[in-house]
């Protein structure tokens, strides 16, 4: 079943000579379930393409539906709803904020709900549960290392369900032992149904995905929708 | 977790910042304080003083006879040997809806009487009244007795009396009590004796020649309580002595001219301290606001940490800016009144007054800086890193 629609996507900064077209005219389709990995070199536009299917950067041109919802026509605070609903992102630089502790940096997606404050924390723990950091919630993000770091960014992507997780070079900060943790953590998710978009220009974590989209100067150049199969072997430090 | 919680988390961490942005408003509120404080006291103490310094309003019968000039102030239609003021009028001028800022009441008879070869004027007052009324004659404590006597320094001068002699008017020989100091006012002219004695003499029971009002306002014009009085006492012509009153009320006017302006220029201080810490806080956490927004969070819902941070702070502000505004008031309030024991005049309003002040002047400072974290997109945000 179709869950993403991206018809005829471009971005482009700038304006005439001097407007860089960062993505052209993508179209793609993903299915519930599905694991993608976005691959390119630096500067491909793989960051933009994932960035405008998270409801972040509106598309200069083309539409963009996930579960026949057309995403660039919600208004600002409607898209922020759908992130909050739809989407979990996973940043390489984490991004956890540094005056929360991890629990509360889990809690985050949950504070503007209205589930009491029981619940969040409830989720939250169970959220930290999963990415393997259960008793670690009290510390602050300065306290914990890069692995755990990242996890902590996956459980918040996940603390409130949300049907896609997208994530932005995941294991790009982190050594080849803790990359492999955080593939395996990323599969776990799909196999539970979680639909993931993860951009990495490691080809070793692509083959965790079951479809690999390369991306050259902003267009796809090579999509794998038809491999079946995942590489039995990760080292996704090289 | 609340929005609220971020936004005190925030202010944990950057405590510098939240302690610098608190101290420009406080300073603000402590000054505004202060100088409202001061001002109050001020006014009190120097109405408290002007009281002293006599009478400010005339109460004089309606007469189209001879008029008198009475400290060099003209009594209006004052006849010495026509219409006087009944008695019981002067108790109704205590019943103005102003009372209460009546500081004085003194009714006078006046009359002249024959003393050995001189005319002279005789006054019947009310000595006790007369400590508020005419503060210069420094009545002490002890008081006249009934029937007796104080002259004006020219009269002694003229009639050759000292205290302790007895002068006769008419079929009266009354007791000289004391002699008074040279006034340089018509007072040093003047024979003063008790209401009921100078009535006597003069032949007026019941009937007084002219009400002197000492009454102080701050609040309300001169003009409402002589409108008052002239409505309870319908037959008389009541009169401000007006360079007085126009003094005490353009000696404040000045000084209150002179607060709002440091008030202002202080608060536009204030905020343009937490217009600049706040914006320099957004600028600092691009990247905080960026993951909010990218998680879910509203515009509205990134304007709210901001603004909840300002009021919490604000608030603070307030409540300390209050007490030290206080203390620097209880601290200064000697320099300003000569340090005779002044009192610090407390408004409970100012309290609230300066909280809710200091919490709207911390949220309109904020306002354009929460509006530009709301704003922040998302994604610019997040690869501003």
């Amino acid at each position: 079943m179709i869950q993403i629609s991206a018809k005829n996507l471009s971005k482009s900064y700038g304006e005439g000579d001097a407007a860089v077209h960062a993505v052209s005219d993508i179209s793609l389709e993903v299915g519930r379930g599905e694991f993608i990995s976005i691959m390119g070199e630096s500067g491909s536009g793989k960051s933009t393409l994932l960035s405008m299917l998270g409801a972040l950067n509106s598309p200069s041109a083309g539409s963009y539906e996930v579960e026949e919802l057309e995403v660039y026509k919600l208004g600002s605070d409607q898209r922020a709803d759908f992130r909050r609903e739809f989407i979990g992102f996973v940043f390489q630089a984490f991004h956890l904020v540094p005056y929360l502790s991890v629990i509360e940096n889990v809690m985050l997606p949950l504070v503007t709900t209205k589930k009491s404050m029981d619940q969040k924390r409830a989720l939250a723990q169970a959220a930290l549960e999963r990415v393997g950091l259960g008793g670690k919630g009290h510390r602050l993000p300065s306290q914990i290392s890069g692995g755990e770091a990242e996890r902590v960014a996956i459980a918040r992507a996940i603390v409130n369900e949300p049907p896609i997780l997208m994530a932005d070079e995941p294991t790009g900060n982190l050594d080849s032992v803790t990359s492999k943790e955080i593939m395996s953590l990323l599969e776990e998710l799909n196999s539970q149904g979680m639909t993931i978009i993860m951009v990495t220009h490691s080809l070793e974590c692509a083959k965790n995905a079951n479809r690999i989209i390369k991306i050259a100067d902003g267009r796809v150049v090579e999509d794998t929708s038809t491999w079946t199969t995942k590489s039995e072997v990760c080292d996704c430090a090289s | 977790m609340k929005l609220k919680d971020i936004a005190l988390l925030n202010m944990r961490r950057r405590k510098a910042k939240a302690a610098f942005s608190l101290t420009g408003l406080m300073i603000g509120v402590a000054t505004v304080v202060t100088l409202i404080t001061l001002f109050e006291s001020v006014s009190h103490n120097i109405m408290h003083k002007m009281e002293k310094y006599g009478a400010n309003i005339m109460v004089v019968p309606k007469s189209q006879n001879l008029s008198l000039s009475y400290g060099g102030i003209s009594l209006g239609g004052v006849s010495l040997e026509t219409q006087e003021i009944s008695e019981s009028d002067v108790a109704r001028i205590h019943e103005i809806p102003t009372n209460a800022n009546l500081a004085a009441v003194g009714p006078m008879v006046l009359g002249a009487v024959r003393v050995g070869e001189s005319d002279v004027m005789l006054a019947g007052v009310n000595f006790e009244v007369s400590r508020t009324l005419k503060p210069w004659w420094e009545l002490g404590e002890m008081l006249p007795r009934e029937g007796a006597l104080i002259v004006g320094s020219t009269a002694a001068e003229i009639l050759s009396l000292s205290a302790g002699d007895t002068l006769e008017i008419g079929e009266n020989n009354l007791k000289v009590d004391r002699i008074l100091g040279p006034t340089g006012s018509q007072d040093d002219q003047i024979i003063f004796t008790d209401t009921l004695t100078a009535q006597h003499i003069l032949g007026k029971r019941g009937k007084v020649s002219l009400i002197e009002v000492a009454a102080l306002c701050s609040e309300c014009p001169i003009e409402s309580i002589i409108s008052e009085i002239s409505t309870n006492l319908p037959n008389t012509e009541v009169m401000a002595i007006k360079q007085v009153v126009q003094g005490r009320m353009n000696a404040m006017s000045h000084f209150e001219n002179f607060l709002y302006g440091v008030s202002i220029l202080v608060v536009l201080v204030g905020c343009l301290v937490v217009f600049v810490t706040m914006m320099g806080s957004v600028r600092e956490r691009t990247r905080e606001i960026g993951i909010f927004r990218a998680i879910g969070f509203r515009r509205s819902h990134v304007m709210h940490i901001v603004l909840f941070e300002a009021a919490v702070i604000s608030l603070i502000a307030g409540i300390l800016g209050y007490a030290v505004g206080i203390g620097a008031s209880w601290l200064s309030l000697p320099l300003f009144t000569d340090g005779h024991g002044a009192a610090l005049y407390l408004d409970p309003l100012l309290g609230g007054g300066a909280v809710l002040f200091a919490v709207l002047l911390g949220l309109v400072s904020s306002i354009y800086p929460a509006l530009i974290a709301s704003r922040l997109d998302p994604n610019e945000a997040l690869r501003a890193i």
